[in-house]
């Protein structure tokens, strides 16, 4: 395997590894760099080792006694790491899948900010670099750099443990481990701003740690549900913008550019979940996209079970944008007023007041109504409150349509 | 490792409560803190006088200028704290979610102790 595939496919494996056996994140992270530097220099002329990760383990646990003793550490830390290198032996070297798990453990830990959690996840089990975070955030690169260091001085000195939740707290921290993935993958598929729409490389980096989930969790639906959630949205991405950069609406999306193999992973991976046993959040909004995903045409989409499934989620999972979303399902399942009594009501609460796409939607069943003056009012509310540039075109685009 | 768990609450609200209840919760604290001495966790706590009783110093020049009340005005005050050894920060939240304020409506703050370097001979 070329080094620069091992570094792009196995780093946050070798890394979660070398952790354990350093317990330090820092030395680890430098040490690891340190190693890959050495591969650099060895392998073209030496040839590449039998066991690739194995020899960086090896090597990067060399460097780091190297810069053990090259360093004035504070002397407690410095004892602790050595500590930890003399509890395990050169055979544990061996990365095991547990390594992976207790890395995103630790990254997703609820005394951690989000922000943090995210960037820690990104920057150590999918191997991206800081300034690759900050890009995909849009964050200067020193403040995303402050935010990482910031997180690994609290790992370090608040104690946060590396290890895999015991049973009787696994369901909650898991929840905060697939509510990062899940942010990660959102943020990549629908920016909340900037000027694009879609930032596949987040998507990825997502479905990936998705699928390292269900590999290391097999006996977890709703990691399935997840993954399955990701792979059948992310089947659609291509056709979300046309060649301008505009949005496309699902309604004109041209199905048959949709990839339909990942459609077909994700279907099946749904329909096994809701075979399982009673289906928990992720595996409901998933249904919900394999059905939209299934449709051979936009009239086609079976909106009643749609619609049925969005109340089953406002129960399992309440929020007001899950109300929001199945209100418009109810519009298309039994009639556009419906569904507009159940968005007013929803206003009328006033927790979406600042939520640009309950006036999007307001705005949509007005225009189907032929109320276009109430529609153009709404059209302007959302105006008054999107950020995203691709979408406030898509949204004035709207508006003068009905205005003209 | 050590933890300074630092319990923040309503003072006021704490004032109010009546004589019964105050001896309720006094005897829940009073089991925590056996539990929490049986387990080998415990390493110190106490309660505070309430923050009408705190005084502020501060050195100015070098003189000592002191001022009546708390560091800072605010809705909950520091009450009282532990000082607990546990083995890594979720041990010393679970330890921290099982002080009576912390259901009670106050807020627990969970503070790693800073090492201090070993003086070398």
């Amino acid at each position: 395997m070329p080094i620069a595939e091992l570094y792009r496919e196995q780093y946050g494996r070798i890394l979660a590894t070398l952790i354990r056996v350093l317990g330090d994140f820092d030395v680890a992270e430098e040490a690891l760099q340190e190693a890959f530097a050495a591969a650099l220099e060895q392998w073209p002329t030496q040839g590449t080792p039998a066991s690739p990760a194995a020899w960086i383990v090896a090597t990067a646990r060399h460097k780091a006694v190297d810069r053990l003793r090259r360093r004035a550490w504070l002397h407690k830390r410095r004892d602790e790491i050595e500590r930890h290198l003399q509890a395990s032996a050169p055979e544990d070297d061996a990365p095991v899948p547990d390594d992976q798990l207790r890395l995103i453990f630790t990254c997703c830990h609820p005394a951690l900010v989000v922000e943090a959690q995210v960037a820690l996840t990104l920057r150590t089990l999918c191997g991206l670099s800081t300034e690759e975070i900050a890009r995909a955030f849009l964050v200067p690169g020193p403040t995303m750099a402050q935010r990482l260091v910031r997180a690994k001085a609290k790992i370090r000195d608040a104690a946060i443990p590396y290890q895999v939740p015991p049973d009787r707290e696994l369901g909650e921290r898991l929840d905060a481990v697939m509510a990062v993935v899940y942010l990660v993958f959102n943020e990549g598929y629908s920016a909340s701003f900037g000027s694009q729409v879609v930032r596949p490389p987040l998507c990825e980096q997502a479905i990936r740690l998705g699928r390292m989930l269900t590999e290391l969790l097999p006996a977890q639906p709703e990691c399935r549900a997840l993954l399955a959630l990701m792979l059948l949205h992310d089947a659609r991405s291509s056709t979300r913008v046309d060649q301008n950069g505009d949005i496309v609406l699902l309604e004109d999306q041209d199905r048959a550019s949709w990839n339909h193999a990942q459609i077909a992973e994700g279907a099946a991976l749904v329909e096994a979940v809701l075979r399982a046993g009673p289906p928990g959040r992720y595996a409901l909004e998933a249904a919900i996209a394999a059905l939209h995903a299934q449709a051979p045409r936009a009239a086609a989409t079976d909106w009643p079970q749609i619609a049925a499934l969005y109340g089953l989620l406002v129960r399992v999972h309440p929020s007001p944008v899950v109300e929001l979303n199945r209100a418009v399902a109810v519009a298309m399942a039994d009639g556009l007023e419906r569904g507009l009594a159940i968005i007013d009501q929803l206003d009328a609460r006033g927790e979406l007041a600042s939520y640009h796409l309950l006036s999007v939607a307001r705005a949509e069943l007005l225009r189907r109504l032929a109320r276009l003056e109430d529609a153009a009012a709404a059209y302007r509310r959302a105006l008054g409150l999107v950020k995203n540039e691709v979408e406030r075109r898509h949204l004035e685009r709207r508006l003068s349509e009905i205005e003209g | 490792m050590q933890y300074m768990l630092l319990i923040y609450g309503d003072e006021k609200q704490r004032a109010r409560v009546p004589e019964s209840e105050r001896n309720a919760v006094f005897q829940q604290y009073m089991d925590f803190t056996q539990g929490i001495v049986k387990s080998g966790h415990f390493r110190a706590g106490d309660a505070l006088e309430p923050t009408a009783s705190a005084t502020t110093v501060r050195v100015k020049s070098g003189q000592a200028v002191t001022t009546d009340g708390p560091f800072a005005e605010t809705k909950e005050q520091l009450g009282g704290y532990y000082l607990i050894e546990a083995k890594n920060l979720d041990e010393a939240v679970a330890i921290a979610a099982r002080i009576p304020a912390a259901r009670m409506g106050g807020s627990i703050e969970v503070r790693p102790v800073m090492p201090t370097p070993k003086v070398e001979k």
